[in-house]
């Protein structure tokens, strides 16, 4: 009846499916998606068209000028980051929360098709999330993100990527630690959220801190994002570090990702899970 | 030549730091057979089954279940077999049609629709069927994880407590079902209970464990008669009683 085969699509979809199911049978899980990036983007945006306004009036340029001309999009990348890992740690922990972990793992789900579905799933939320907050960015503001181009598209590549790689390795510890660790879904992007550069430049930073800023790979999407809004600039240059370095965060977050769950049927803690 | 085992363990150990949950043991459990696990809290039951679905990562030893060696490559066998366990929730958000759905298309089952259909009449849910499932009994639940653990018509089906908080009726019935699925499917059964009525009444062996030890091993009469005792429960508590290396009588 079931091929022993290897990566299989239907069970994917069968795990994306379950997940659909959920976002349907529940209005404020869907209306959760909305609602924080667009009460955030009405804020930031008030705040940046009051900046604007006050450098224009003084004559102000420079630092002040770049601040209130990227708020806007800066946010809107910062929460595509977030809300990715969110969408994926927050799918894996579903099935946390509904004791359903151990069903999964005597199926013939494979982990890496496991992760497959919460890929897909981070990047339907994030769709279901951002897609109308840009609207009213625009709408709003006036500031276009999909104008950006090219850019936007390895600024997005690039956040998911990194997301995703948080999402695997938050994952695997809520997996070998259970519930209690399930709070790092929430908290560990604002770790990384001063060193990332996010509303100023890398050069904002002291010296020794600059060299942390450039192993993230969120560091070289907002400053290409500053390059692109204030230069016009396109630094592919950025990017393609940045995709390097996302590869290996990739390959870290697989690993651990495994090799938690290994650690967990080590410590025969999987048929207790959610308890 | 012997036909397989549809489950074997082979100096099978669990420890948990310095504890022995599962002490070296060994058992065939033949193709088609019912066998009960059956021992006291702690005795290794859980801890067992979990190894034998490759959950739970031996210390040592080997399993395989219909000739796969689990460690190695569980996926082959996976597809082949199915666990329900009172303790193992399925989301409660979705109705129980929707959980079926998505049980079968993980276990690729043909024909899903049709499955669930006649699971549902098999089971007595269709009058369910579109209600979430944490909204039902239950003795509901019961009979939806059976569902789920028969979606992919098993060769070996492990359970674990399977009538757990049943009323004496519900839990009667559900064990109906599972006699008439092993008739019908010719299935391998493997189950972890503490229910000596259970247990007379499904299983063909009994293998009692205790403190991780199988001290015993027989039919439900043969056990019975080995200990000079009326009824399967009295056999239980003599085993309980008696001291951690003792077996027989």
């Amino acid at each position: 009846m079931t091929p022993p085969g290897g990566f299989s699509p239907g069970r994917v979809g069968a795990l994306v499916r379950r997940y659909l199911y959920l976002m349907r049978s529940s209005w404020p899980r869907l209306a959760e998606l909305v609602y924080w990036p667009a009460v955030q983007m009405l804020t930031w945006g008030f705040l940046q068209t009051y900046i604007r306004g006050q450098a224009g009036a003084s004559g102000v340029s420079g630092a002040m000028a770049v601040a209130g001309g990227t708020l806007i999009g800066s946010l809107l990348l910062w929460d595509t980051l977030f809300r990715s890992q969110l969408g994926f740690s927050v799918s894996f922990m579903e099935e946390m929360w509904s004791r359903n972990i151990a069903n999964l793992l005597i199926s013939p789900l494979r982990p890496i098709e496991f992760v497959a579905a919460l890929m897909t799933m981070s990047l339907i939320r994030l769709a279901i999330g951002l897609v109308p907050v840009t609207g009213l960015a625009f709408w709003f503001f006036g500031f276009n993100l999909w104008g950006l181009g090219l850019a936007l598209v390895g600024f997005f590549l690039n956040l998911v990527l990194t997301s995703w790689a948080i999402g695997l390795a938050v994952s695997g510890l809520v997996l070998r630690n259970g519930l209690g660790a399930e709070g790092l879904a929430w908290s560990v992007l604002f770790f990384v959220m001063p060193f990332a550069c996010v509303y100023y430049p890398v050069a904002a930073l002291p010296a020794w801190l600059q060299t942390i800023a450039w192993s993230l790979p969120p560091t070289y999407v907002f400053e290409g994002l500053r390059a692109a809004v204030v230069g016009h600039q396109l630094r592919a240059d950025l990017m393609a570090e940045a995709l390097a370095i996302n590869l290996v965060l990739m390959a870290l977050g697989g690993a651990a990702f495994l090799k938690l769950l290994d650690s967990a049927r080590k410590a025969g803690s999987l048929l207790s899970m959610g308890e | 030549m012997p036909a397989t085992p549809a489950i074997e363990a082979r100096r099978l150990v669990k420890r948990f730091g310095a504890t022995t949950a599962v002490d070296a043991i060994s058992f065939a459990v033949e193709a088609g057979s019912v066998v009960a696990l059956l021992g006291g809290n702690g005795a290794g039951k859980t801890t067992t089954i979990g190894m034998i679905m490759g959950l739970t990562r031996p210390s040592e030893g080997e399993v395989r279940v219909l000739g796969t060696d689990m460690a190695r490559d569980r996926y082959r066998a996976l597809g082949r077999m199915n666990f329900e366990s009172p303790y193992v929730d399925m989301p409660h958000r979705l109705t129980v049609r929707q959980n079926l759905r998505v049980f079968g298309q993980l276990y690729a089952v043909a024909r899903v629709e049709r499955r669930i259909e006649a699971l549902a009449e098999d089971l007595a849910l269709t009058a369910f069927l579109d209600r979430p499932a944490g909204s039902l009994s239950a003795g509901q639940k019961t009979r939806v994880a059976l569902a789920k653990a028969l979606i992919n018509d098993p060769e070996v089906l492990l359970l674990d407590e399977p009538t757990a908080s049943l009323d004496p009726d519900t839990a009667d019935w559900v064990r109906g079902r599972l006699e008439a699925f092993r008739r019908a499917r010719g299935a391998t059964i493997l189950l972890a209970s503490h229910n000596m009525a259970e247990v007379e009444r499904l299983c063909g062996r009994v293998l009692m464990l205790k403190q991780g030890r199988i001290v015993d091993d027989g039919s439900p009469h043969e056990l019975i008669a080995r200990y000079g005792r009326t009824s399967l429960e009295e056999v239980f508590l003599d085993v309980a009683r008696a001291p951690a290396e003792g077996g027989g009588q």
